[in-house]
């Protein structure tokens, strides 16, 4: 009997610890190593960075922790370049993806019920085969003799090959056709919950049918709106293979930047404060919306 | 005053709501069934019926959600063929309320008026006048999840009247509401409809509520219309035997007409020794029909002596049940015949000497006029 309850009560404690735990071994712990690095020098070595840790050392260790590495980053006006570009294409692709991805989970949210989880595993399908080869058919259909050239020459509306695989358009098409369940899925889920009376309602007190929309169906679908847009917008500003295997050259974003840091360069630490940069970047946003949604909840509970 | 308004009495009156031979059909269904209708100004109208009965459908029609398949629906002299919901001059409370949840109290209220455009110190002062009028002024901030259902009601209630409709529809508006609140909320309707001299369309399950509220009621089965009438007639000389046995309780004799005396029909029944004598001149029948006869339970009366030979309508029979509601006990009487009556006596008394007790034998009686003779 008494063995139980202190089962139980072990097990109550230990279950809100599952998550904190993961994230500590997961993010912590390999933030702290991506931390550390940033803040050491380079170095021609196997690795290519002065040791982790070592317990003889400790003020020694300390010591040789500097923002040399950070200072770099703003002394070279590419990564800030880079940073710019990124967070640029992030927002128009985001931009883009509610424009395409509302209508979708608007006509699935009005589908006839039975039709809806075809409609959902629908939207998921794509997962089954792997995101590179996917981004790879794209470079066929893009390419200058590629099928969107052939089609679109099929049916007259051009005569030259279009010129947009690598170019930032190829890259908006891509991120759009890749992240688009990540947008449909919580808008999906938002706007299916929605009484239709409201917009009854709204129709019956004088509005019409598209201020209705603005004003009751929008508002509405917030929550799935931001929850949509930050999950394609944080991994977008990151994004490599996606402007790699479709942007070109002159596509510039701190995903890459940080590649060719990593794998080009060798330099570990300047990666790193690279990876740490991006890091703040996609924090804040989350912060200002925890904000936003925590006061909202006050005003209203 | 009310008693002396009877606008369709009047020949010269013109209906403010005109339904015109309407019908309308999901795929095969067919909803509302060539159903032809008047509201008049000032009315408080409202459509009774059994769920599936069409009368949600007929409503939807007069808000512009559906639109007829046949027939025209006309307000005020103009057709409303056509016109979508926000042009009509008609607002409805829905029986979810429909309050948009991401909106205060006021904003709820002021949410049709923004849509006319109307200045805003005359908006804020029009949602001032709605809150005093529903009593809701110490809640204009808060929003619909903070508040009762009671208190939701009445915001449904004040968004709908804000736009001063020609017309306010309220679907089950009561429906939501406990017993206790449902009564008050009945008197408080009718007393700010009366106020307003609005025109409110209530489309409703609940008989009783129906009786309270309504100056008429549209008693409505399988599409169409049954009777439309005040509350009085609906109950007293209803004209089929579903609506006798829909709005309140009722006991059914089956018989056959044996022809009139001194104006006074002679019905024979299985259940009755001698034949009953009815009075209900309006029927016209003849000998032989088979017709039901529809008494309420208030107007038999049962005793335990033998009625003397002058008593008219007497059934035997012995108490099945009692059920002691307080203001009434109701007997359940079970005859010869196997059928069973009900009969509900009054409590005028707080100490009875010998009252009537389970399976001893009784007479029940009723007088000629006490009943009406429903056509088969």
């Amino acid at each position: 009997m008494k063995e139980r309850s202190f089962m139980k009560s072990l097990s109550a404690g230990l279950v809100p610890a599952v998550p904190y735990l993961w994230l500590g071994v997961f993010f912590l712990v390999p933030f702290l190593i991506v931390l550390k690095i940033s803040l050491s020098d380079p170095a021609v070595a196997q690795p290519p960075y002065r040791p982790l840790f070592e317990w003889s050392d400790i003020m020694g260790f300390f010591s040789a922790l500097d923002f040399e590495n950070f200072e770099l980053l703003t002394q070279d006006d590419l990564y800030f370049r880079a940073t710019l570009s990124s967070v640029r294409i992030a927002a128009i692709s985001t931009l883009l993806l509610l424009l395409v991805g509302f209508p979708i989970a608007y006509g699935m949210a009005r589908a006839p019920e039975r039709h809806r989880s075809l409609l959902v595993a629908l939207v998921i399908l794509p997962f089954w085969t792997s995101f590179l080869i996917r981004i790879y058919a794209w470079i066929a259909i893009l390419k200058p003799e590629g099928l969107l050239t052939q089609a679109l020459s099929g049916i007259g509306l051009i005569s030259e090959p279009i010129e947009i695989l690598n170019t930032e358009w190829a890259v908006y098409i891509g991120i759009v056709y890749a992240y688009l369940p990540f947008m449909v899925l919580p808008l999906y889920a938002t706007l299916e919950k929605m009484d239709d009376t409201l917009l009854e309602a709204a129709l019956d007190l004088g509005s019409t049918p598209w201020r209705s929309f603005w004003t009751i169906t929008v508002p509405l679908a917030m929550p799935g709106i931001i929850a949509g847009s930050l999950l394609c917008f944080i991994p977008a500003v990151g994004e490599f293979v996606i402007p790699d295997l479709l942007g070109g050259s002159e596509t510039l974003m701190i995903g890459r930047q940080l590649w060719s840091e990593f794998f080009s360069n060798r330099d570990w630490p300047l990666a790193s404060s690279v990876a740490i940069l991006l890091l703040i970047i996609l924090v804040l946003p989350i912060v200002i919306y925890r904000d936003v949604e925590a006061r909202r909840l006050e005003t209203r509970p | 005053m009310r008693r002396t308004f009877a606008p369709w009495a009047d020949p010269q009156a013109k209906p403010l709501i005109r339904v015109d031979n309407v019908t309308k059909r999901f795929g095969d269904a067919v909803a509302v069934d060539h159903l032809t209708l008047d509201i008049f100004e000032g009315e408080f109208f409202c459509l009774l019926g059994p769920s599936g009965c069409g009368k949600t459908t007929l409503m939807r029609m007069l808000a512009g959600f559906e639109y007829p398949t046949e027939g025209v629906i006309t307000l005020a002299g103009q057709s409303l063929e056509g016109v979508p919901p926000y042009r009509r001059p008609v607002n409805m409370m829905f029986q979810s309320y429909a309050l948009f949840p991401h909106m205060s109290v006021e904003k709820n209220i002021a949410f049709g008026l923004k849509q006319d455009g109307l200045p805003k110190p005359e908006i804020a002062d029009r949602v001032g006048e709605m809150l005093r009028l529903v009593q809701l002024e110490k809640l204009a901030k808060r929003y619909p999840s903070q508040l009762s259902g009671g208190q939701r009601q009445r915001v449904a209630l004040a968004r709908a009247l804000a736009k001063r409709p020609k017309v306010l529809l309220l679907d089950e508006p009561l429906g939501a509401l406990d017993k206790k609140l449902r009564e008050e909320t009945q008197f408080e309707l009718m007393d700010i409809q009366h106020e307003l001299g609005m025109t409110f369309v209530v489309v409703t399950h609940d008989q009783e509520e129906a009786m309270t509220m309504a100056d008429r009621i549209a008693v409505m089965d399988h599409g169409r219309i049954v009777q439309v009438a005040d509350p009085g007639e609906i109950y007293e000389q209803p004209k089929t035997r579903f609506i006798a046995e829909f709005v309140g309780d009722v006991n059914i004799l089956e018989g056959h007409v044996m022809g009139q005396e001194n104006g006074l029909w002679r019905v024979k029944t299985a259940s009755a020794e001698t034949p009953l004598t009815i009075d209900d001149p309006d029927e016209v029948l003849h000998s032989g029909q088979a017709v039901a006869i529809a008494v309420r339970p208030e107007k038999m009366t049962i005793q335990r002596e033998k009625p003397g030979p002058e008593a008219v309508n007497v059934l035997t029979g012995e108490v099945w049940d009692i059920g002691y509601l307080g203001d009434w006990t109701v007997y359940r009487i079970k005859l010869a015949t196997g059928e069973i009556l009900r009969v509900s006596r009054a409590n005028v008394s707080r100490f009875v000497e010998s009252p009537i007790d389970w399976d001893e034998q009784v007479y029940v009686t009723f007088e000629p006029g006490a009943a009406v003779i429903l056509a088969e």
